[in-house]
């Protein structure tokens, strides 16, 4: 076995803090007791499975005290009666089947629940439990404390009977089975045998196959004329009006063939052509149903607050429920839900998710507090300003883009190529049909019918969904998710590329740090992880993690690696003043050390000072992502590459010399600057990417051609954007681009195919000799072709680097 | 030759019964998850394992390593 990593969780484990537990290694005490709950309940062949399928389980205390008010987990819960509850969770951990085989025998582990069962795809799990033996709260718990904690917010308040639209399905099992029993009854129509038997049941045959037409035709088809008028009404000719003209024509060409016993007319072609459109339509939408692109700031509030009452106890509220004047309080971690003023005498408040910058603002009793801003450290309280619907954040999601509809920016391929499809079609049938009318007008009739119903646009229309389709597909297995098919025609057209850069471009997760000043000795930076160990301020935790532990030769010392802190306090804003091992030490900012520093350096950093020496300063760097000069280089070559940053201009120099000349850069600029910088570069005409990270610049990201959200959760991070990229497919970027440009060559080169199959069909129809043999064989001939074509063409664009 | 009538009628009717119990199994939500399922029918199996037996394929494995 790999001692390196975590049994349970997979981690690395570092070597002194490393648990051995019934032979196996666990990093974290978290982990090791995941593994003790499932080895007690007989349940270990969780491990069997996947390899190091678990997740340290995380600390929720008091996280979820809001689940004890029962009005609000009646909104939670799906089904409810006296010894029967369902609810359905979501849990972004659930990642492998050994997730599924411990959420589906969670009654093993908790009494009272009955049956559980996970929804792969969806990430949720639906849990039926007897609300008189056990609380959804202790199943919160129990859930966390085996590392599968779920994910509750205000989105999922009073999702009591979500509809699942499945009417695409029902209208592909119409179609198919109208296909197929058609297919049947017709084949004694192909071989035209002149036996006694076939032609005395000809017209039950065809009669019935006339019956069986009918559902396909009607109901199946009902989404063609649907967007085919809706488009005759907004001018705008789309491909359904040729494939909605070719279908009506033919059910009624077909229909009279029948009635006035003519022939058998082309319901085989209808009813196959309507199950294969159908088809490559079903293939599109299916992508990746856990990841719901269309959230609004819902989905990141919490569901409920703990209000403080008069009396001064405690109580969880939902969060429509807040009103001005209430006292809220905040816990470490927790997302300020409304604008409010502080109470407490202090807070340090992380605004990164509003404005991007990483590090925390400290705020005093009296200071104003934004909604959006995440309490780090201590319990605070604070009073409510205005109620929720009116805060910060809300007005951020109202603004115009946000309302606007994506599917108006652009055209689609199809579209633009049926603009001029339709009218030529038209022409071609009216002229064969004038042609025809002066030698014969039963023939006359007979070809123009003829025509609209073999240039029925079939193959055209299955090239753009089963293409796409596929391209989704590879990309989402690579972790880059797009919302829909036409992200990736506007990713075709991107000309100018527009990166955020704190969390774009650098990585949240480390920062560079350097060290500048006087050496320190291995005892002094003993001391100083010491010290820093006890803060929770982000600077002084990225510190203790940069930190090396000297190994020291004097072993008395080493073993005191834990080494009491005898006084430690921290000053907001400032620093850490301790004392330690008789050391008095100062860790925080320059004035706070009584250094004297030319304030023009813009840099984030730590100053040390012992017993009243000055040592020097941690510098901290961002860090930036792997492979970024790489990525801008060949980027640089086919795309204008611009810079934004809600940073100050400290970081300047650097990145001028990471990336290529001519980057554009621009600094200083708020969420609302950056969404105006966008709209004024496609006023002067060019096609913006943005790629940016969060909410912060979600304006912008709405705002732009095509915006790509960065994501190192992709389950929990994902704002109203186009596409969600993994943060460690950064790199990759330039590959995305190139594929998305592929696929749509490819769709343009079956273009070419199914016209050529047009033209064939079209020859056989404007001579007046379109049997329905004939129409038969080229209507799934040309399908098959098309379908195959692309879905080989796009694996092996996706293939080449 | 009339049975032809019948054994077309016949043969509509049962796919028509088909069509009837994909229909249901759509609106029960068979169809909503196409994937969980197929994971899920191979841990009949584990669920079965009584812990007998792991402590006889432990016994088995610990014999093994002593040899």
């Amino acid at each position: 076995m790999d001692t390196q990593n975590c049994f349970h969780c997979g981690l690395d484990i570092i070597k002194e803090d490393e648990i051995i537990f019934d032979a196996k290694s666990f990093c974290c005490n978290g982990c090791k007791t995941v593994y003790e709950i499932f080895s007690l309940n007989d349940m270990s062949c969780y491990y069997d499975f996947e390899k190091s399928p678990g997740a340290t389980p995380q600390d929720i205390k008091g996280k979820y005290d809001f689940l004890d008010n029962e009005s609000i987990v009646s909104k939670l819960l799906e089904f409810e009666e006296n010894s029967t509850a369902i609810i359905s969770l979501n849990i972004p951990h659930i990642h492998c089947s050994s997730c599924i085989w411990i959420l589906e025998n969670l009654q093993r582990l908790q009494k009272g629940i009955s049956t559980s069962q996970v929804n792969f795809p969806e990430k949720k799990v639906r849990i039926t439990y007897n609300p008189e033996i056990v609380t959804i709260k202790s199943i919160v718990y129990l859930l966390s404390s085996i590392g599968y904690e779920p994910y509750i917010s205000l989105e999922n308040y009073e999702t009591g009977d979500n509809k699942v639209d499945r009417t695409l399905t029902y209208k592909l099992g119409v179609a198919f089975f109208c296909f197929g029993n058609v297919m049947l009854l017709s084949f004694p129509e192909y071989f035209e045998v002149k036996e006694y038997w076939l032609d005395q049941y000809r017209g039950f045959f065809r009669w019935l196959i006339f019956a069986l037409a009918m559902p396909s035709f009607f109901y199946s088809a009902s989404g063609y004329y649907v967007s085919a008028y809706k488009s005759i009404k907004t001018k705008m000719l789309n491909i359904d009006i040729p494939i909605a003209l070719g279908i009506m024509v033919m059910f009624v060409r077909s229909a009279f063939d029948i009635i006035m016993d003519y022939g058998s007319g082309f319901f085989d072609s209808l009813t196959g052509l309507i199950f294969f459109m159908l088809l490559g339509k079903m293939f599109q939408i299916k992508t990746y149903s856990f990841l719901s692109f269309e959230r609004d700031f819902k989905s990141y509030f919490p569901i409920a607050i703990t209000k403080i009452k008069a009396d001064s106890s405690e109580e969880s509220v939902p969060i429509y429920e807040v009103e001005k004047g209430d006292r809220l309080l905040i816990r470490n971690q927790e997302l300020i839900p409304v604008d409010g003023i502080l109470i407490s005498e202090q807070a340090e408040i992380d605004y990164s998710f509003v404005t991007g910058e990483a590090v925390a603002i400290a705020k005093k009793s009296g200071d104003k507090v934004f909604a959006g801003g995440k309490q780090i450290g201590k319990v605070i309280e604070m009073e409510v300003l205005h109620s929720v619907s009116q805060s910060y954040l809300t007005q951020l999601w109202s603004n115009d883009v946000f309302q606007k509809n994506v599917e108006q920016k652009h055209k689609t391929i199809t579209d633009s190529i049926s603009r001029y499809f339709t009218p030529i079609l038209l022409l071609i049938a009216f002229s064969s049909f004038g042609y025809w009318i002066f030698i014969d007008a039963n023939i006359a009739f007979n070809v123009f019918t003829a025509v609209l119903i073999v240039a029925c646009p079939c193959a055209l229309a299955l090239t753009a969904p089963f293409t796409f389709g596929n391209v989704l597909r590879i990309m989402g297995k690579q972790k880059f998710y797009l919302k829909n098919a036409l992200v990736i025609e506007q990713l075709a057209k991107v000309d100018t590329i527009v990166f955020d850069k704190t969390g774009t471009i650098t990585t949240n997760k480390k920062s560079n740090i350097s060290y500048e000043g006087d050496e320190l000795s291995d005892e002094n930076l003993l001391l100083i992880k010491n010290v820093l160990r006890a803060s929770n301020h982000p600077l002084s935790r990225m510190l203790y993690d940069y930190l090396p532990l000297p190994i020291l030769e004097n072993k008395s010392t080493s073993n005191a690696k834990k080494m009491k802190v005898d006084y430690f306090e921290e000053i907001v804003g400032k620093g850490i003043k301790s004392q330690i091992f008789g050391y008095h030490i100062l860790i925080g900012s320059a004035a706070f050390v009584e250094k004297i520093e030319n304030s023009n350096l813009q840099q984030t950093s730590v100053h040390i000072k012992i017993d009243e020496v000055y040592y020097g300063k941690f510098i901290f760097n961002n860090q930036y992502r792997d492979g970024l000069e790489e990525l801008f280089n060949v980027l640089s070559k086919q795309y204008k590459i611009k810079v934004l940053s809600g940073d100050n201009e400290g970081e300047r120099s650097v990145l001028e010399e990471l990336l290529p000349k001519g980057t554009e850069l621009v600094f200083n600029q708020k969420p609302e600057q950056k969404l105006e910088f966008i709209k004024n570069l496609q006023d002067s005409g060019s096609n913006v990417m943005m790629v940016g990270d969060g909410l912060n610049d979600a304006g912008a990201l709405a705002q732009s051609n095509v915006g790509i959200s960065i994501s190192e959760n992709v389950n929990v991070f994902s704002p109203a954007c186009d596409a969600i990229l993994d943060a460690t497919e950064f790199k990759k970027l330039n590959y995305f681009l190139n594929f998305s440009k592929n696929s749509i060559t490819t769709i343009k080169m079956s273009f070419a195919l199914s016209l050529l199959y047009n033209v064939v069909g079209l020859s056989f129809a404007v001579t007046g000799n379109l049997l329905p043999l004939v129409a038969a064989i080229i209507m799934p001939l040309s399908t098959i072709t098309i379908v195959s074509f692309v879905t080989v063409m796009s694996s092996y664009y996706s293939k080449k680097k | 030759m009339s049975v032809i009538y019948l054994l077309i009628t016949i043969s509509i009717i049962i796919a028509i019964g088909f069509f009837i119990a994909f229909i249901t199994a759509v609106k029960t939500g068979q169809y909503d998850d196409d994937y969980t399922p197929s994971v899920r029918m191979l841990f009949d199996d584990e669920l079965m394992k009584s812990p007998k037996k792991v402590t006889q394929l432990e016994e088995i494995e610990e014999k093994e390593q002593d040899k």
